[in-house]
């Protein structure tokens, strides 16, 4: 069994009076895709966050790459190798693709190939005919890739990717898939938070499913996928 | 009017754009990156002026050659910008995340403060700065000469505009600055140190300020009075523009520019006017100014806490009550002359006070412009009384009344904008009614003011008078207080927490904001009559930016999340700047320190102690 590169034990998080997250430990082996499952408001985004510091923890750790960043400010986090692609896109709409590509490009750690911009329209071939448009011009999709394709340009050894399927149509879903896919080819772990299994199903390897701030399941992707049990439970709306 | 003359005119207008637009284009970046107003602005180009008027002469002492006078103005613009980036590390860095108005507040306080240092360190006389050498003559424009330095400043403005252009499009730094005007904590989880970000952008705008400031040296000359006179002029370019946008502050700029230029023709008294009424009404069309897009998220609220359920007086507050009653009552019997006139102060700025933070706390209407009615209310008086023949009591009728109504015209537009675009059109009508108190002279006795506002034979004694002040102020209090617990009070609340989520302001609950905005800006007039008599003069100061900052500060020692905090504040600022003020030349550093750290250490004020204290869940947000 590979080494974890990112190891989450017993997080929790909440925003203001509210919490959310009740001792989630979950993690994150080199190389490997997992999927995060679970329903609208099981705390998937809030994990993420917290693990990113976006989100301050209240308590347990955060180990990344052998290091403890509970509570280090996300830039810190970023430049250790650990990225994140937010849910709601946030993409810099006043800025160029090119532009965009900029804000998150960041020195490869030593020894690795860097990703530039031309090595990413090879992945995202839509964006390359756009590079010097507006992202306000882009189409939720494009939008969707141009977020994944920034954070590569930090050229991050992990990569955690809130929700990357949603609001997709089924094409750029697809393409999103071979996204993720290529990532792990590179060598890039990603942890994706999820609500549809047939996405999970073509990407991960493994999953966890959270429930009210929970883990409840944990386990290879095709027993996931087998457990019809855990999906009623847990995963059907 | 010629031609040509209206060329020159034209020209003179561009160059007073170039020079605005400069200055300008330094506070919408900062604002654009840290969301933050900053106040200090205006102090970085009265810095950049003094620093330039100092160091020029010096190296034209070497040789007079332009180019070492550029040499000076750009040595001047790098000190100002290190001055900046001292600010951000010692002050702004711990402020990003808390309410605009305490940040406005906070960087208030660093005006304050550099007041005093600027007259310690250069004294109280204006500075002539040199000219420019090789830029001293006239240039022949269709027969008029037109002075070839102003001609210099009209390509500086377009000059900046390109290269601050290029520094955003074609530098990393600047497309950082760029992607964080629109998400700012989005730049930190891609790994940018924002701390050095924004450091950067702070040296960026401060630079810009005292390039302003030094290039100004030969057309007008150092005064400790430039910072404020020069800070509602880019407030308002910026405003005008859309805060954030640096194209936008250029096309304000040459609009406020021409504006002046030729309205200094038709009506010469009144340009500031003017220029107000232009932002009032690209507000009411375009309400985030010309270029301006709507405030971005940026991680944090964007008004203080305010009153939630407002606690009611319990038995023992209602003793204190009592007991307070019962000294204001006694106090005469052996106060002197003196401590009636303080008391008399305490109990006016105490309602002025409670009027404000009927207006903060509870309606979430940041006003920077408070002391507006507060003056239009003492003028409205004291002009009765000395131009008119008016007696006191119904001039103290008029007082509210007539700042009622100017509230009334005001707030109509005020209410319909929120969060930092609200707060900058208060502060401008404000300065509209500064202006107007101030420029027409033979009305309003301009700078002097006008003396022999005094009560009528009956309340002449200071004793008597105190007793006139005590029963209206109790009044005038008691019923706002009354109002803030009738259901109307209620819906002001409701409306301002809709406002924080962002929620559309729908127009029933608009007209509850106009009627608020007017009640209170009458419950200040009333304050103001009060204080006219109490002095015997008016003068603009009662309706200065100062005043309306003390005001606010007043609130903020008080604690704006308290119902009757604002009348603890008031008198506990009244006190502190009585005791201080004749203790120290340094008076204002003290005061804009003390501001400072309240917002810093203290920003729940003594109400909100007291509210810790009293452990009473309801009174202050967990
Ligand atoms: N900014 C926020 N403030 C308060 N509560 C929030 C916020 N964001 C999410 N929540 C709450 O936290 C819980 C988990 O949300 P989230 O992590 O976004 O779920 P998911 O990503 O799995 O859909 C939900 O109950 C949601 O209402
Ligand atoms: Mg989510």
């Amino acid at each position: 069994m590979a080494e974890a590169v990112l190891e989450v034990e017993a997080l929790h998080a909440g925003y203001g009076p509210a919490k959310v997250l009740f001792g989630v430990s979950l993690s994150l082996r080199r190389g490997e895709v997992a999927a995060l499952m679970g329903r609208n408001g099981a705390g998937k985004s809030t994990t993420l966050k917290a693990i990113m510091g976006l989100l301050p923890p209240r308590g347990g750790r955060v180990r990344f790459a052998g290091q403890d960043i509970t509570g280090l400010p996300p830039f810190r986090i970023a430049r250790l190798g650990l990225g994140y692609v937010p849910e709601e896109r946030r993409i810099f709409t006043d800025l160029t693709v090119y532009e965009n590509l900029e804000v998150g490009r960041r020195a490869p750690a030593a020894g690795r190939a860097a990703w530039t911009p031309e090595r990413l329209f090879t992945v995202f071939p839509n964006l390359a005919e756009m590079r010097g448009r507006r992202a306000s011009a882009m189409s939720g999709g494009e939008q969707q890739m141009l977020t994944i394709a920034r954070t590569l340009m930090g050229n991050p050894e992990a990569v955690l990717l809130d929700e990357p399927s949603e609001g997709l149509a089924p094409v750029i879903v697809e393409q999103m898939a071979d996204a993720v896919l290529r990532m792990k080819e590179e060598g890039i772990a990603v942890l994706l938070s999820e609500q549809n299994l047939d996405f999970a199903a073509a990407v991960a390897d493994r999953a966890y499913v959270i429930e009210r701030g929970e883990i409840r399941f944990q386990g290879a992707m095709a027993a996931l996928e087998a457990d019809e049990q855990v999906r009623e439970a847990y995963l059907t709306v | 009017m010629d031609f040509s003359f209206v060329v020159v005119q034209a020209l003179s207008g561009l160059a007073s754009a170039s020079s605005l637009f400069v200055i300008a284009s330094g506070l919408t970046l900062v604002f654009g990156v840290t969301r933050i107003v900053n106040f200090a602005h205006g102090s970085f180009y009265m810095l950049g002026a003094y620093i330039a008027v100092t160091v020029v002469p010096w190296l034209l002492e070497i040789d007079r050659s332009p180019w070492l006078f550029f040499v000076g103005v750009l040595v001047s613009a790098v000190a100002v910008g290190i001055l900046g980036v001292v600010m951000e590390v010692l002050l702004l860095r711990r402020i990003y995340k808390v309410p605009e108005l305490f940040q406005l507040l906070a960087t208030f306080g660093v005006v304050l403060m550099v007041q005093d240092a600027v007259l310690k360190i250069w004294g109280p006389v204006d500075i002539t700065g040199p000219r420019a050498p090789g830029l001293r003559h006239g240039v022949e424009i269709l027969g008029q000469r037109f002075p070839a330095y102003e001609l210099f400043l009209i390509f500086v403005g377009p000059a900046v505009l390109g290269l601050l252009w290029l520094l955003m499009h074609r530098t990393r730094f600047g497309i950082l600055i760029r992607a964080a005007t629109r998400d700012r904590e989005m730049v930190g989880a891609l790994g940018v140190n924002q701390a050095l970000l924004f450091t950067g952008t702070l040296f960026l705008g401060a630079f810009l300020a005292g390039l302003g400031g030094a290039l100004q040296i030969p057309r007008v000359s150092a005064s400790a009075q430039m910072d404020l006179s020069i800070i509602t002029e880019v407030f308002v370019v910026t405003v005008i523009g859309g805060m954030g946008s640096v194209t936008g502050a250029f096309l304000a700029a040459v609009l406020i520019g021409q504006l002046q230029a030729f309205g200094v023709l038709v009506f010469p008294k009144i340009t500031l006017v003017l220029v107000f009424l232009l932002m009032a009404a690209v507000l009411v069309v375009k309400p985030w100014g010309l270029l301006g897009k709507p405030e971005a998220a940026a991680g944090r609220a964007a008004l203080p806490e305010g009153i939630l359920n407002p606690a009611r007086f319990a038995a023992v507050e209602k003793g204190l009550l009592a007991l307070s009653v019962t000294a204001l009552l006694a106090l005469p019997f052996f106060g002197s002359a003196y401590t009636m006139k303080v008391a008399t102060e305490v109990l006016v700025f105490a309602l002025a006070a409670f009027s404000l933070n009927f207006l903060v706390g509870n309606g979430g209407i940041v006003s920077f412009g408070h002391a507006a009615y507060f003056g239009l209310g003492a003028y409205a008086a004291g002009l009765l009384v000395v131009k008119a023949g008016v007696p006191m009591e119904p001039a103290l009728v008029a007082a509210p009344v007539v700042a009622g109504l100017f509230a009334a015209l005001f707030g109509f537009f005020v209410v319909r904008l929120s969060g930092i675009y609200l707060a900058m059109l208060t502060l401008a009508f404000a300065q509209i009614a500064y202006a107007v108190c101030f420029q027409w002279v033979e009305f309003t006795g301009g700078d002097n003011g006008v003396v022999g506002v005094w009560p009528s034979a009956w309340a002449a004694s200071r004793h008597v008078y105190f007793y006139v002040v005590a029963v209206l102020v109790v009044a005038a209090i008691l019923a706002l207080r009354h109002v803030v617990y009738a259901p109307f009070g209620a819906t002001l609340r409701a409306a301002r927490d809709s406002e924080q989520r962002a929620d559309a302001i729908g127009v029933d609950v608009r007209v509850h904001r106009w009627l608020g905005f007017t009640l209170a800006g009458a419950a200040a007039g009333l304050a103001g009559g009060l204080y006219a008599f109490s002095k015997g003069s008016i003068d603009p100061t009662m309706l200065g930016i100062p005043m309306s900052v003390d005001f606010l500060a007043m609130i903020l020692l008080g604690g704006i999340q308290t119902v009757m905090g604002a009348v603890v504040g008031a008198a506990a600022f009244h006190a502190i700047k009585d005791v201080f003020m004749p203790l120290t030349d340094f008076w204002r550093f003290f005061l804009g320190a003390s501001i400072i750290a309240l917002v810093l250490i203290f920003p729940r004020g003594l109400g909100g102690a007291y509210a810790a204290l009293r452990r009473q869940p309801g009174v202050v947000r967990a």
